[in-house]
This record gives C-alpha cells, structure tokens and sequence, in this order.
C-alpha cells in the first residue's frame, strides 16, 4: 500500500512557493508515493497544472480534497486551524510550524492525532541533516534577494568605473550577521563589484566572510558569541555597547546596509537606531532581513518599504516568494531528502524513527502526542572525542628526511649491544684478510645509509632504477672469472663449465646495466620546473 | 694494466658511485647523478676487462655478452611504458639475483684459487653459500613480485598455513645444509648440496612475495632493490674484491632505508610487512571495523559538474594514485591541470609516499606528462593546506585518503597517515565503483557530505571533464 501526498496551494497572502514542484513529483513517485495537487497550487511559481500531471501527479479541484485524502500532507507556511480542521485523523504533516510561535496550531495539530513534522526544527548542527535545511536554503535565498531589492532602490551603480563622463566610486555595503542569507548577501554584492563590509558576533565566520570577497569588521570587545546550533546568543552589555559604536561607523559610512540577525525564539535584536539612520547618507538603502520578527532596524515597517530620513528601509517580509520558482525548488529538494530518510525501504510507505537524530529533531507531534522540544542530538560529545582521539593517531607521522626522531636511550643501547657481540665475534674469528673486506664493507653501508637519506622522494623510483642499474657492478664478478690468466698449476680447473656460467651472468647483468641507466636517464629527462 | 692501476680505477668507480647517488638528492642534480653512474660502470668494467685478472682469451666472449646484453637492456628501457616501471624494475632485479647464483656457483667449481688456511677456505665457502643464497631468493622473489605487478599474478596474499613455520623450517634446512655443505670435501657432493640449498631458497623467496599484498609492493620492490645490493657485496667477499663490497653495500642500505621509509609512511613495522599478509592482521581488527561500518549514503556527480566545480574554484588539490597510472590518464591530468592554470586557478598535486605501486611512482608518471615538479607535493607538505582547498580531486586512489586511519581505531590501517582530503571544502573521488582498496576496508570519506563520487574509467572520465571545461 503507497501513501498520498498531498500537496495544497499556499493560502498566506502574498506566499507564491509550492511545497512540491513537478520534477520532484517525479522522484516521489519513485520513491512509491501516490501525489495529488491541489489545482493551481503552483501557478504564482509558474508551475502549471499541466506540469504535475505530466510528472504523475493527480489534480484535485479543491484544497478540501487534498487535505481530506492525503495520508502526507506537504506544505510551506503553517497551516491555519482551518486547515488543520481538513486534515485527515492521524495524517503527517510536513512544512514550516514554528511550534513556539503557534500554540494554538500545536494543540489542534495534537487535536487531529497528527504526526507533524517541522522542518524549522531540524537539527541543523548535523552535517547530515545539511541537505534537508530548508532554513538555509531559504534564507540563500533572501540573501540574495535582498541585494537585488537593495540595488532596485539604490540610486548607483554597486561596481566602481572610470568612464569618459566621471569617476563613479564602488557602492559601499554593510552587512550584519553573516549566516547563510549574510553569507549569500555578501557573496552576490560582491560579485556585483561592490565594497562589502560584514560582522557577525560569531568570531569562526570571519573566514567565511573573506572567502566570499567580503572584508569582516570586529567589534573591539571580547566575547564569543556562538550558541549552539548554528545560531548567535545574546551577547553582554559591554559588548553590545561596542558593538553600537561599530554599527554606528560602518552605518555613516554605507550606502547600502542589509541585516540579518536573527535569535532564536526572541524578538530580533535592534541593531540600527533611528540616529544611525540620520546619520546615512541621503539615498541610502537598509534591507532589514528580521523584519518578519520585528526588524533589525527602529524605523522598519514589516512588509513595506519606506523612506525616513531620506533613507530607504526595505522590510519586505516575502522576498522568498519573490523568487518563488526557485526557492519552491530548493524547498521541495529539502522535502525530498527529508522523504527519502522517512523512506529507506523506497515502498511507498514513511517511518518516524526516533533512532535517527534529525528526524527525532524534526518530529514536533507523534500521533497526537507533543514530542517538542527534542533532547539535543547526541552528535557535539561524539565530535569533540573524535577530536581528542584524532590528537595521539596523528601524532607519530614522522617522514623521510634526516633521521627522524632520535632513538630512544634504551633501544639505542640494544642496538649498540649487539653491534658489538657482533663486531666481537669477527674479531675473534676471522682472518685478517677477512678484516679488510669487512670494513670496507661496513664503512660502505654507512655512506650508502647517510647518502640515500638525502633523497627526496620524489625521487624515489629513478633512486630505485639507478640502484638497480649499479647492482649490475655484479658483472664484474663474472668478468674475473671469465678467462682468469692462469698460473701452471691450476691445470684441473673446470674452465667450460665456469666459462658458461660467467658468459651467462655477464649477459644478464649487460642487460640490466644498460637497460637500467637507459631508463634512469629517460625518466630524469622529464623532470622538468 | 697493472693491478694497481686497476685498483685505483677502482676506488674512482666507488666515488663516482657515491656521487651518482647523492646527486639523486635533487631534481636539478639527478641527471648529473645518473652520468656519474654511467661513468663509474664504464671505469669498473673497462678496468676488470684490461685488468691482470681476465686473459686475452676471455675478451671476445666479453665482448659478445655485453652486445646482446645492452640490445636486449636498451631495448627494454626505450619500450617500457612509465606505468610500467615497476614491473621493469622486479624484472631487474631477478636479472640481478641470478646472475649472483651463478657467480657463486662458478666460483665454487672453481678450483685455481688457493687458500692458504683452513680458516680463510671455510670463510670462503660460507661466502659463497650466502651469495647463493641472497642471489636465489632475490631472483624468485623478484620473479612473483613482476607477475604480481605486471597482473599475471592476483595482488591478494596468498596466505598457507602455518607459513611462519614453513619459513622458519626452511631456515633451519638452510643452515643445517650449510653445516653439512662445509664439511663436505668433494666438490660434486658440495654441488649438489648447493643446489638443493638454492632450490629452498628459491621457493622461500617465491612464498615470501606472494604472501605480501598488493598494496605493500612499494615496499617489497625497494627491499628486492636492497636484495640485489647484498647479493652483489656477498659476491664481492667471495671474490675478494673490494669494488663490489663496495656498491653491494651502497645499493643494498640505500634499498633497505627505502624500504624503511616506505614502511614509515604506511605506519607499519618493516618485520611484519616482510612477514606478509597484509589485511589478513587477525580476525580481531577485521570485527572492530565492522563495528563502525561507514554508513549513509553515497552523492555521485557528472562529469560536466565535476567541470563546472574546478572552474569555479580558486584552490584545487590533485590526489592520484594506482588508478591513475592503470587507466593511463596522467596526460588527461597534466591538460585539466594547464586549462585550469591558465584561468587562474591555482592547482596543486598531494603525493603520498605510497601512492603507486613503488616508491616515487606518482612523481614519474606525473613528470613524464610534463607537469611541473614545483607544483607536485608531498603529503607533509600540503596535508595542511586542505582546509583553505576548494576542490581536493582523488584519482584512483582509495586507503591513501581513508579517514578510518585517523578516526576509527579498529582499523586495520588505524595510524597510518592519510591526506586529509575531506577538510577541503568538496572532495571528488574518481572510481570504477565501489570496492575497496588494496587493504580491503571500507573508506567513509566516499559517505561524507562533502564528498562526490564520480564512477567510472578514470581516463575517460577526466577526458569528459576536459572537454566540459575546454567548450
């Protein structure tokens, strides 16, 4: 048996995303699912009725029908309590809730015997959770956006030229917060050729910030403010302090501010003041990001823009929705890995495993049963011993040039120890011509052992190649007994047989002697700077 | 010639050979080296020919070995194909090892040579039965080691039973054979006591390399190398001749530091490399591996949007290893690496120092598709700079970038350093599928985030990519 998905048209004003679009359709169908699509559900994202059902989908005339069939219910915004009265007993419901924003919502949700799925919740510290992130994906959006909207309303070109009609300077833009709608921010102004200022209270992001052509600004105060799961916590007086002071520099300074703070479950914190907003230079834009949770800005009016003090302050609310073919696709890719987790078995059929910490994380109602907040996911103390144990196995990496480490007292003592029974027992034995022979040996191995560290390894294999080549010094062995001079007396000598053997030896080693410098020589002659 | 002409011929043979070694320490000295090589050869054996010990009689002989030797060799060495190398090498080697065979058995028949002590006779034969020894072992050894490189051979160990005991068992037959074979005084009974003294070595070398994987090679090749050194110095004491103690020594410790480089590079003991049987470390390692299966799920990427990400980056990191060079595809790699040079993209080669099948085998294949060496690094060098590398791309290469070596304790490579390629921002990872590596463990980098595979033939692949950023 194969689950429904319904997917219903958005009903918040202004909203224009889809919760599905046809070519994920496609996927989920794939997967076993049966998808209904409330008749132009897609049509403000450009998706028409025709695309879903070529893409296997069923239209419905109506959203009543969609919610009182689907076992799977895939939206964007919350639903409102009407919708959830729609909603079949013990459906799943998968989109944005906010569950401490909705109350009500989640009584009524737990009402139905839902099992409610908030992507908002996600656990987003989980890099494998990274996929189904519908907050960053839509906030990358809105970066972006919000640039775009900046531009609009600004009076000059963001890239800086010299033309034969004037010198015309680089916009300057100030960024606050430099999570993912910051980082996209920056990235999209700065590749329009302006200059791009950014701050975050969190220190790690400064390199992120200058990777994406951005240069960070530091507040001269020490406090670290990362909070846990990817978000900022509210940082001290002192530090907020300061953190004024550098607002109120960079905001004289700009042309363009975009801001982006957001925390967690409180208000937006109010970063521009109505005096920073004097000071702005007249035709200057602000795009307050936070608008929806109350604005960065003193003077935002969620929803419009407006212009004070010659300044205009952005605070659209649905600059998503004003990219809504491309933030419904990004959104429904989320949707689609989130399915394909709830989906191992690809049959058509979901299970909530609360096994797994993301969807543990997600899951804000079970069958009616309040399951919001989720515990932390257990992932920060694997990672930080990982980190610990990382330490000793990566330690002994010595390599290849000079010595190394030096020996240990003991170990050195040992070798020394038996080097000298060794060395005792020649000595003792052996006769002095032997005596000779062994110490041009040992000295040999000695200059062979300091020599050869020096190579580099580069090397390594024409070092092996023109070894080779000189082991075949061997041939001299064989020349001498070729066709030694003989004294008289030596008459019972077995010249053939020695002949042979040595007229074989002095062939091989010829070929190898050779054939080894040769090659030696061809692979040097492409070493090249 | 005078013989002291010849041994001062001699000794500067013996300091062209040092030089000729050390002048492999740089790129910029290494051809010189190999001159320096060429010449010392040349003064050794010019110097033997017209020396007191070979009567005019021989020279002809001499002549005639020496021509077909150098066709067959240059032959050899303008034919071989650089992906090839290794083989050519253990091919080399057993030329080597059996040449030493029969110059101890020649020199053991050979009776001119007198001895005026007992003590000094015995030492002799004890030399010969050594070189012998060493020669036989380097032969067969090096034989299975080239049918193992060259793919006549499976690279899996093969692993008998009780092995250790077998070699041990013909250790002790060796020296017991040795005892009888210096107390023997007819020269027939020696023989053949050598002989059968030859025949165990030569099957102690054969089961000593074939119970070594595949992904040891680079250690057994460069300890064969070493091999052939002592064969040559144990021919040397039993000739009595001070050139080839010489660089008998000179070969076989610059071949054992090899190997002993080798081994520290994989974080192995050298004894139990030798030992063989790589992978098979007891059941214990093979269960902790399993307790940590990587899990997830695997993200595969086209070529065209493999194109798209080196194009976009500013920082790339190449990581080749045996894939490469089988697929042949270090020319693809050498024109990605000039288109994208040319756009400004800065990229960069990580050599690990096993990567290959023999020391230093990445270097040469690289080097022979002209990609600058100044660009290609090594593991010490670059493992650091993957943090700040966009696109870190693996070709054919498996436990040289596995993270179990870091992160998994239970690992059978457990220590081993790796290039750390997943703390690059996108990992690539270019295989024909999903198997493991020669030491047979699973590799998690190919289920990280960050991590794209694109399956396939690693030539045909890269060309794609090529074209897809050529267009």
């Amino acid at each position: 048996m194969s689950l429904l998905i319904g997917i219903p048209k958005e009903t918040f004003a202004g909203e224009k995303r889809v919760a599905s679009v046809p070519e994920v359709v496609v996927k989920l169908v794939k997967l076993g699912f049966a998808v209904a699509v409330e008749s132009s559900a897609g049509e403000a994202a450009n998706f028409a009725d025709e695309d879903y059902r070529a893409a296997g989908a069923e239209v419905l005339p109506g959203a009543a029908d969609v919610w009182a069939r689907a076992d799977i219910v895939f939206k964007v915004r919350p639903p409102t309590l009407d919708e959830v009265g729609m909603l079949r007993e013990g459906a799943t419901l998968i989109g944005f809730v906010w569950p401490a924003q909705h109350p009500e919502l989640m009584e009524a949700l737990q009402a139905r015997k839902a099992t409610v799925l908030a992507i908002d919740c996600l656990p987003r510290q989980l890099s494998r959770a990274q996929k189904m992130d519908a907050l960053s994906s839509m906030a990358g959006i809105s970066g972006y956006r919000a640039v775009i909207e900046a531009a609009n309303a600004f009076g000059r070109f963001f890239n800086g030229q010299i033309t034969a009609a004037g010198k015309i300077p680089p916009a300057r833009v100030f960024i606050a917060g430099a999570g993912v709608a910051g980082l996209a921010a920056i990235g999209t102004a700065a590749n329009l050729g302006a200059v791009v200022r950014a701050n975050d209270t969190r220190a790690e992001v400064a390199d992120q910030v200058v990777s994406l052509g951005g240069e960070f600004v530091k507040v001269d105060y020490d406090e670290e403010g990362s909070g846990g799961g990817g978000y900022a916590k509210v940082m001290s007086e002192g530090f907020q302090a300061a953190q004024r002071a550098m607002y109120a520099r960079e905001a004289k300074d700009a042309d363009i501010v975009i801001t982006t703070a957001l925390i967690p479950g409180k208000p937006a914190p109010k970063l521009i003041t109505a005096e920073m907003v004097q000071s702005m230079k007249p035709g200057s834009v602000i795009v307050d990001l936070a608008a929806e949770q109350g604005g960065n800005c003193e003077l935002t009016v969620p929803g419009e823009a407006v212009v004070r003090h010659g300044v205009t302050i952005i605070g659209y609310t649905d600059l998503v929705s004003r990219l809504a073919r491309q933030s419904s696709t990004l959104y429904s890719n989320n949707l689609l890995r989130l399915t394909e987790e709830l989906c191992k078995a690809k049959d058509g059929n979901i299970v909530v495993n609360f096994e797994d910490d993301a969807i543990r994380g997600l899951t804000v109602v079970k069958e009616g049963e309040l399951t919001w907040p989720a515990p932390p996911p257990k992932l920060p103390a694997a990672s930080t011993k990982s980190k610990a144990s990382n330490a000793p196995l990566t330690a002994p990496k010595g390599h290849g040039h000079g010595a190394g480490e030096p020996m240990s007292v003991k170990s050195l003592a040992i070798v020394f120890g038996v080097g000298a029974l060794l060395f005792l027992l020649v000595g003792l034995y052996a006769p002095a011509s032997f005596l000779t022979h062994f110490t041009v040996f040992v000295l040999a191995c000695f200059v062979g052992y300091m020599v050869v560290w020096n190579v580099t390894p580069s090397l390594h294999t024409p070092l092996m190649s023109v070894t080779n080549a000189i082991s075949s010094i061997i041939a001299i062995g064989a020349l001498v007994q070729i066709a030694p001079p003989l004294a008289d007396g030596a008459g019972d000598r077995p010249g053939g047989l020695i002949g042979v053997l040595a007229f074989v030896a002095i062939t091989l080693t010829a070929v190898n002697m050779f054939g080894g410098f040769a090659v030696t020589r061809r692979m040097l002659a492409m070493f090249r700077k | 010639m005078t013989s002291s002409l010849a041994t001062v011929s001699y000794i500067g043979a013996t300091i062209l050979f040092i030089l000729s070694l050390g002048g492999l320490a740089h790129p910029e000295t290494a051809r010189r080296g190999n001159l320096f090589g060429i010449a010392g050869m040349s003064i050794a054996v010019l110097a033997t020919v017209f020396g007191p010990q070979v009567g005019m009689g021989g020279i002809p002989w001499i002549v005639i070995a020496l021509v077909i030797g150098a066709a067959v060799g240059l032959y050899a060495a303008k034919k071989v194909q650089m992906t090839q190398m290794p083989e050519l090498v253990a091919l080399m080697h057993s030329l080597v090892g059996l040449a030493a065979c029969l110059v101890g058995f020649a020199s053991y028949v050979d009776t001119s040579v007198v001895f005026p002590t007992a003590a000094e006779k015995t030492i002799h034969e004890v030399e010969i039965y050594i070189g012998i020894l060493i020669g036989a072992v380097t032969f067969s050894g090096s034989l299975v080691a080239f049918a193992k490189l060259s793919g006549k051979l499976g690279g899996k160990p093969l692993l008998l039973p009780a092995r250790h005991w077998l070699n041990l068992a013909g250790l002790v037959l060796v020296i017991l054979l040795g005892r009888w074979f210096l107390n023997t005084h007819s020269i027939w009974a020696g023989m053949a006591l050598l002989l059968v003294m030859t025949v165990i070595a030569l099957a102690f070398g054969v089961h000593m390399v074939m119970a070594i994987g595949g992904a040891d090679m680079p250690v057994v090749v460069s300890m064969l190398n070493s091999y052939s050194g002592w064969a040559a110095a144990a021919t040397g004491f039993m000739l009595g001749n001070d050139l080839l103690i010489v660089v008998g020594a000179l070969v076989g410790s610059s071949g054992a530091i090899l190997s002993y480089i080798m081994c520290r590079a994989m974080n192995r003991n050298f004894i139990s490399v030798i030992a063989g049987g790589f992978g098979s470390g007891g059941g214990a390692s093979v269960t902790a591996a399993d307790g940590s299966e990587p899990a997830g799920e695997v993200t595969s990427i086209s070529a065209v949007d493999t194109a798209d990400l080196l194009r976009d980056a500013k920082n790339v990191v190449i990581v080749p290893g045996y894939g490469m060079a089988v697929a042949q595809a270090q020319h693809v790699v050498c024109e990605i690496v000039n288109v994208l040079r040319g756009q400004g993209v800065a990229v960069r080669f990580a050599i690990h120092p096993v990567a290959g099948r023999m020391p230093g085998h990445m270097n040469v294949l690289l080097a022979e598709a002209k990609v600058p060496y100044d660009i290609v690094l090594e593991m010490d060098e670059i493992n650091e700079d993957f943090p700040d590398t966009d696109v870190a791309i693996v070709i054919g290469a498996n436990d040289i970038v596995n993270p179990a070596a870091q992160e998994d304790p239970g690992s059978p490579i457990a220590g081993m350093p790796v290039l750390e390629v997943w703390k690059a921002r996108t990992s690539i990872v270019m295989k024909r599928s999903m198997a493991s590596g020669y030491a047979g463990v699973d590799n998690p980098l190919f289920y990280k985030e960050n991590n794209r595979m694109l399956f396939g033939d690693a030539r045909k692949m890269l060309d794609e990519v090529l074209g897809a950023l050529s267009a």
